[in-house]
């Protein structure tokens, strides 16, 4: 079940309230219930049986860490292993330590010692990221026959360039 | 819409011209970077929306890049599948990309930018697969032109880079440097007497891979083996290429040796296996494709022995091309049966056999 705020994540917090005579359920994911102040943890039980439940929602959440989703893509460990592929490039940092050991594994080695890379600054990005927004504007103008918006998307190019 | 080739340099052949060191036995090195771009998902795992954002950022970065301000762009999700079959059978793209297996049909915003022995695939597996193709054994060669393309182009694209891990890619198999060198070399000498197995077997010990004719995934026919580094992590590019290219130097050399003792100990019965392969390519009336790559194989060796001397490496090279499907198919203008396809293969080599023939012998 998805989280009913973020649409995003699994819901994990089933939260009832009562307002105004009418029931409410809401599902929230780990998240989102946070930022709502819901209280998540488990209130440690007293009795014996209650301590073997604790133990089994322990052993349940902490191969939940299985379910972990990539923060970015959604990915999970299972989507990995029924493709072979991440999903994004933010998986590399959410799932990092199972990467390191499969790296191990596959490559021989988890420690890259090739060419280093330093991404371009900012402002050149955005430059060329705008540029190719407004190209693709021109040709969709030109496409449309729209050709005085070409014009001035033509115009504002040149003078980025 | 169908591709036009002729909008390429050398339609995107330059790297068959046979201009290489020990072209007859090397065709072609290749090297090949993986890179994404950030921000966003894996190509496999992005919305249309998001390749199509991609293939504008690269266009835009591509324009500023001196090696492919002349290049050609086709957008392959745009070409029919006939068209995309003929990049495919020229090795210019991918079989992902093409979209020809029916698990995988072409992807929105599927696209490659050709220019001379450089192109650059968008939204394949990786959002980009760039990679320099040379005729011969030229690993350096290409690793410099390719290097430079990688930096002028990483320069005006963020790529999704980790410290510890390197460039990051969808499968963890090419992660860090993202780099595969392959090297597409014909081994009939140590097929024929038998040593093949030995001399696979001893790359994978060196960290290195073989594969068939069209890369990942495809049978081995003809003889021709792509070899290839295993491993894109924990060691440099520099490093990588230097095993590659020590290893392919050697098989080459027990290749030709292997080819000395043909002629020494079994001379006569070579001779006549050899011409009996070309005497089929010459008359045959029908020609599977995997038939046909088996006689240029045997053709091949031939003129790499001097055994026949008016055909050139360069034909042979053409022949592998232009008897594939897609090509028959796109000379005859016409989609072709399987039986077809075969009845036009042999006419096709029967008359390019006969042009060069003259004094065959």
């Amino acid at each position: 079940m998805l989280c009913d705020s973020c649409r995003e994540r699994d819901a994990v917090v089933h939260l009832t309230t009562i307002e105004n005579n009418a029931v409410h359920q809401l599902h929230l994911c780990e998240r989102c219930a946070a930022e709502r102040g819901v209280e998540t943890t488990v209130a440690t039980p007293k009795h014996p049986l209650g301590e073997f439940l604790h133990e089994v929602h322990q052993q349940v959440a902490s191969s939940s860490h299985e379910v972990v989703r990539c923060t970015f893509c959604n990915t999970t460990m299972a989507d990995f292993r029924a493709t072979g592929r991440w999903g994004c490039a933010r998986c590399y940092t959410n799932f990092e330590a199972g990467i390191r050991e499969l790296l191990r594994r596959i490559q021989g080695s988890h420690r890259h010692v090739g060419r280093a890379y330093h991404p371009p600054m900012n402002e050149t990005l955005e430059r060329s990221a705008v540029l190719g927004e407004l190209r693709e504007r021109l040709r969709r103008a030109i496409e449309g026959e729209q050709f005085e918006l070409a014009a001035d998307l033509r115009d504002r190019i040149r003078v980025m360039e | 819409m169908s591709v036009d080739l002729s909008l390429l340099p050398d339609g995107g052949m330059g790297w068959l011209d046979a201009s290489g060191q020990y072209a007859d036995i090397v065709l072609s090195t290749r090297i090949r970077l993986a890179r994404n771009v950030d921000g966003y998902a894996f190509t496999a795992n992005a919305r249309d929306g998001e390749r199509l954002r991609v293939l504008s950022q690269v266009r835009e970065a591509v324009g500023a890049v001196p090696a492919l301000t002349e290049s050609v762009m086709y957008r392959l999700d745009e070409l029919p599948p006939a068209s995309r079959a003929l990049l495919h059978e020229r090795h210019l793209v991918s079989k992902e990309l093409a979209g020809l297996d029916a698990q995988h049909p072409v992807r929105t915003g599927a696209a490659v930018f050709l220019a001379d022995g450089l192109g650059v695939m968008v939204n394949e597996e990786d959002h980009l697969r760039l990679q320099a193709l040379r005729s011969g054994f030229a690993l350096q060669d290409a690793f410099a032109a390719i290097d430079k393309l990688d930096r002028d182009l990483g320069s005006r694209l963020p790529y999704s880079f980790h410290n510890e891990f390197g460039f990051l890619t969808a499968c963890p198999t090419n992660v860090g440097t993202g780099m595969r060198g392959s090297v597409l070399i014909h081994l009939p000498g140590l097929v024929l007497t038998k040593e093949i197995g030995k001399v696979l077997a001893s790359l994978q010990q060196m960290g290195l891979t073989y594969r068939g004719l069209y890369g990942e995934g495809s049978e081995v026919v003809g003889n021709f083996f792509q070899i290839s580094n295993q491993t894109t992590l924990g060691r440099s590019e520099e490093e990588l290429l230097d095993q590659l290219l020590r290893v392919v130097g050697h098989v080459v050399e027990r290749e030709a040796e292997a080819r000395r003792v043909l002629l020494r100990d079994a001379g006569y019965i070579i001779e006549d296996k050899l011409w009996r392969a070309y005497g089929t390519l010459r008359y045959a009336r029908s020609l599977t494709f995997d038939e046909a790559m088996n006689y240029l194989s045997g053709v091949r060796l031939a003129v790499g022995l001097k055994l026949i001397s008016s055909l050139s490496v360069y034909t042979l090279n053409k022949l592998l091309i232009f008897s594939q499907a897609a090509h028959l198919a796109f000379a005859e203008g016409r989609a072709l049966t399987e039986s077809e396809t075969n009845l036009a293969r042999a006419r096709y080599v029967r008359k390019a056999l006969e042009e060069e023939a003259g004094s065959v012998g």
